[in-house]
């Protein structure tokens, strides 16, 4: 090895250390408060007890904000993966006038129109329709901000099977509802996975639409109820914010590491060519 | 093709993709639209304009750009978008690619997942884990550099939520950037290695002309997603005062805590504005590359 060479590799693990305990640093917390008898602030070597997961179960606060979030997020994961299904098969196999056009002005519109920019509408039409601190209406908001990139992505999905299943099907006298159930279905679930689990994934971690519809704390998701437990001044609750923050996280880890291993969580070539 | 290989029929069809029409146009079309008749009048929480709003035209916008309170929430939200978006997390993102592009093994996996967990944790709880490195009396960061009682989110609040920014949503542009690097030929870095080009010569010449596109792309939604991003409002709710009150979460104090609907409303247009101006620039050039390719 040439001194050159042997400077470079130094060079570049010194750089990959760097990175690791850049992005490892905030995340030891999480990983060592919850087992904590007496958490402090500052990361240190747990005393290791299960005592503060025992409190969490207790904590019917806690508990109901989880059953929210999940709640919140299947709701919105059927609302978009049903209504994404139909309209992207239907758009994929009929040529209804205007389609490319309507689809692509959906998706830039989807972008640029997020929570943050409509706001103040948001929260009026909620109130005319009477959905504030409605659940339901959480739903239907997030559902109508993330159809349109489902449906853009199932429409590939559904571009790329073969149509001779459906034909077959067809002439043996199955109608399109039966044809879309028994056979259309099955052939693209890896699409459905993958929207639904964009979808929960969305939902789980958002803050801003139930804090912005939602009033009553009984019926806020994880998301917002986590938030109360460290700005209603006094002490934060060190012991019950890191182990509900890992019970919280846990959910969309573990669906990651499902996808990742089932479909592989890569941009195969990239997004654009 | 589009070939009707079940008998849908376009009246079926069309039943077919209403529902989800429907939806998107109740809770996204609508409220653009509703954003932007609102911000010409003077709508309020409460009080008198709550009752009975007055068209007032353009007179939002003009306060908006005469008031020094929008153009120093704009500054900020250029700070916030150039310093964690564009230079951060692209050029970290890019930087861990390569680094790792022709490695397998442990220390990749354990790169990677790092990264990534970051990226898909929930964002209440990300924004408690840095509260808690960036805390006054002993704050992780404080102790590891010994630097006292250092306030980082009080006297450094800016460089915070950038740095913050920067290890939330790097893993994006990693992963783009990985697959990017995936699809240069080895065979040109083969070439240029042995006409004599440096690694540094490599990356200019060979590499970067051939992921233009990705970079591009990458830059445009990096963007578009930091310029929308409300989490900054969990690290600092817009302070201390106003020092970072990015745009988001300017409309929000403004319109949600302050009352003052239309002149929020009129503050999401021009950010709509904004928005739509960073998405077209992206795309000239985006347009400019395919011309000049073919």
């Amino acid at each position: 090895m040439t001194p050159g060479q042997a400077v470079r590799t130094v060079l570049r693990y010194a750089s990959l250390s760097l990175l690791l305990a850049f992005f490892a640093l905030p995340l030891l917390w999480l990983a060592f408060a919850p087992f904590d008898r007496a958490p402090q602030i500052a990361v240190s070597l747990p005393e290791f007890t299960l005592d503060n997961f025992r409190d969490l179960l207790d904590n019917e606060n806690a508990l109901r904000s989880l059953r929210n979030s999940l709640l919140l997020a299947a709701g919105t994961g059927a609302v978009v993966v049903t209504l994404s299904a139909l309209a992207a098969y239907a758009l994929s196999r009929v040529r209804l006038p205007g389609r490319d056009a309507l689809l692509y002005a959906l998706l830039l519109l989807s972008s640029i129109v997020t929570g943050t920019a409509a706001m103040v509408p948001l929260f009026n039409l909620a109130y005319e329709l009477d959905l504030i601190d409605s659940q339901l209406g959480v739903i239907l908001v997030l559902s109508g901000g993330l159809l349109p990139s489902a449906i853009f992505i199932l429409k590939d999905f559904t571009d790329a099977t073969p149509r001779s299943y459906e034909e077959s099907a067809r002439v043996f006298g199955a109608s399109p509802l039966q044809i879309m159930r028994h056979i259309v279905v099955p052939v693209i679930r890896p699409g459905l996975a993958t929207i639904g689990v964009w979808a929960v994934a969305q939902v789980w971690g958002n803050f801003l639409i139930p804090f912005l519809l939602l009033r009553s704390p009984d019926k806020s998701p994880a998301a917002v109820v986590m938030y109360t437990f460290y700005t209603e001044g006094g002490q934060p609750d060190l012991a019950l914010i890191s182990t509900f923050s890992l019970l919280y996280s846990l959910p969309v880890v573990l669906m990651f590491l499902l996808v990742s291993s089932r479909y592989g969580f890569r941009f195969h070539g990239g997004i654009k060519r | 093709m589009a070939t009707d290989a079940a008998g849908l029929g376009r009246r079926r069809a069309a039943v077919f993709v209403a529902p989800a029409l429907l939806l998107v146009a109740g809770f996204l079309v609508l409220p653009a639209l509703w954003t932007i008749y609102l911000g010409a009048t003077d709508y309020q929480l409460t009080g008198l304009a709550a009752a009975d709003p007055q068209f007032t035209g353009l007179d939002n916008a003009r306060r908006a750009l005469d008031e020094d309170e929008f153009t120093h929430s704009l500054g900020l939200t250029l700070q916030f978008v150039v310093g964690s978006a564009v230079l951060g997390q692209a050029l970290l993102g890019f930087t861990i690619a390569w680094l790792l592009r022709d490695r397998t093994g442990p220390l990749r996996r354990l790169v990677e997942a790092l990264v990534l967990l970051a990226w898909i944790l929930p964002s209440s709880v990300v924004a408690f884990l840095w509260i808690a490195l960036l805390d006054r009396d002993g704050g992780t960061l404080n102790t590891l550099l010994g630097s006292g009682n250092t306030a980082w989110l009080v006297e450094h609040p800016m460089a915070s939520i950038i740095v913050f920014n920067i290890w939330r949503g790097t893993a994006f542009s990693m992963m783009l950037y990985a697959a990017a690097l995936g699809t240069v030929p080895p065979s040109q870095l083969e070439t240029a290695r042995l006409a004599g080009a440096s690694a540094w010569q490599q990356l200019r010449d060979v590499v970067l002309p051939l992921i233009r596109g990705h970079v591009l792309t990458n830059l445009l939604l990096i963007s578009l997603w930091t310029f929308n991003d409300f989490t900054p409002f969990l690290l600092t709710g817009g302070g201390p005062g106003d020092a970072t009150e990015t745009l988001p979460v300017f409309i929000y104090n403004t319109a949600l805590f302050g009352g003052e609907l239309g002149y929020g409303a009129a503050l999401s247009v021009l950010m709509l504005l904004i928005n739509l101006v960073i998405a077209l620039v992206y795309t000239r050039l985006l347009r400019a590359r395919e011309k000049a390719a073919s």
